[in-house]
């Protein structure tokens, strides 16, 4: 289990590797990531990885770019972290 | 006035992996695999259907909708809704018989909304799935899953709402069923229909064009709509919302989203529409209960998480 921290979200939870980010937050009841479709298309849940390492299942290409995605850019609903991770909400369409 | 539109005849679905995507739409929703092209797309029926397919699956690195068809009378009534397609301004785009497996040609428009539809005429005919058409059985026993019966509708999210809705009255005879209208009198969503359905497709106003917001599937019974319900709990399966009862329609529905973040939709029962009715008008100061009858909130996944 790895820590996860929502930057400007004092509410930290933990996330196993074979879960998504969202869902090991959506589990415990945080919000502060918007929950979407969780499963790579819609975008809403998207997140600016500032630090940790993770894998990553396919994303709409429409929602994250191939540039975007290199710069750390991702879906919070098709990442597995392999460390403790800092995000950051980049999506900010649904308010909760 | 009905001009020989007779019903939706297929949508074509973008996912982001194939094989994710048929143990969804097969093992969970219940479509029947029938065929699969050189292309790599992999056609599906509801076993209700007589037409060889309704469903095509192409793989791509986004989801979304490539186009939604309407099958028409005969080829006489295409022939001749080409021409008033293109008399009425749309550029119509032919494409050959056996583009898609199976399927007469198809003559494509791009609607004010951004969507692509199609009109065709001719499809293999295979008949129900797994029941005889000489003293059929109530149905066939190895269905799968939520066992849909039809591919029922589409709604679309996409941009001007009114030209949109007169060419789908104008060019094709669709009728107004059901009608979502703002304090200023706009139509921010419609509901059109070429049959005695609530709608064959329906659309609500967005700033952007070409969105995808759920390709709905007809089930036999409200037990049916709970038991794709727990369905979707046992596979771990995102839902959206429900179950609940639409206020628009009064269909009794769930939503939910495939593998690659396509919202789908189950429901059964709703209203029924002839041409002569007056449409029915929503308040889109209520489009809380217009949407969510039960809970009369709107939520905003409804309105923003689209593909
Ligand atoms: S919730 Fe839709 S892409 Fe993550
Ligand atoms: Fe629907």
């Amino acid at each position: 289990m790895f820590q996860i921290q929502v930057l400007g979200d004092s509410r930290e939870f933990r996330c196993g590797e074979n879960t998504s980010l969202l869902s090991a937050m959506a589990k415990v009841g945080i919000n502060c990531i918007p929950v979407g479709c969780r499963s790579g298309g819609c975008g809403v849940c998207k997140v600016r990885v500032l630090s940790g390492t993770f894998t990553a299942k396919v994303m709409s290409r429409k929602q994250v770019s191939v540039a975007e995605e290199a710069n750390g850019m991702a879906l919070a609903c098709r990442i597995f972290p392999k460390s403790s991770m800092v995000v950051e909400v980049v999506e900010k369409k649904l308010k909760k | 006035m009905q001009k020989g539109v007779m019903r939706p005849g297929h949508v074509q679905i973008r996912v982001m992996n194939i094989e994710e995507a048929l143990d969804h739409y097969c093992n969970l929703v219940g479509l029947i695999e029938t065929d699969r092209d050189e292309q790599g797309r992999v056609y599906l029926k509801a076993w209700t259907e007589v037409d060889r397919f309704s469903v095509v699956l192409r793989e791509a690195d986004e989801p979304g909708m490539d186009f939604m068809a309407f099958k028409v009378l005969n080829d006489a009534v295409l022939e001749s809704l080409s021409a008033d397609l293109q008399a009425y301004g749309c550029d119509v785009e032919n494409i050959a018989a056996g583009e898609l497996n199976n399927c007469g040609r198809r003559v494509r428009f791009q609607a004010p909304s951004g969507h692509y539809f199609e009109l065709y005429a001719e499809k293999e005919r295979t008949g129900k799935w797994g029941v005889s058409n000489v003293n059929p059985e109530a149905w066939p026993r190895d269905l799968k899953g939520m066992k849909a019966e039809r591919f029922d509708h589409c709604l679309l999210y996409g941009t001007d709402i009114p030209a949109t809705l007169k060419l789908f009255e104008d060019v094709l005879g669709f009728s107004l069923a059901e009608q979502v209208v703002d304090p200023d009198g706009n139509r921010v969503a419609i509901f059109i229909t070429t049959s005695m359905k609530a709608h064959d497709i329906a659309f609500i106003d967005c700033p952007e064009p070409n969105k995808f917001h759920h390709a709905s599937f007809c089930l036999d019974t409200w037990d049916s709509v709970l038991r794709a319900a727990d369905l979707l709990t046992m596979t771990d399966t995102p839902k959206d919302i429900g179950p609940t009862r639409h206020g628009l329609t009064h269909g009794q529905t769930i939503y939910f989203f495939d593998p690659s973040g396509n919202r789908n939709e189950v429901f059964c029962g709703g209203d029924y529409h002839y041409p002569d009715h007056e449409p029915v008008t929503w308040k889109a100061e209520d489009l809380g209960k217009a949407i969510f009858y039960h809970d009369r909130e709107l939520n905003e996944r409804f309105l923003e998480v689209l593909t």
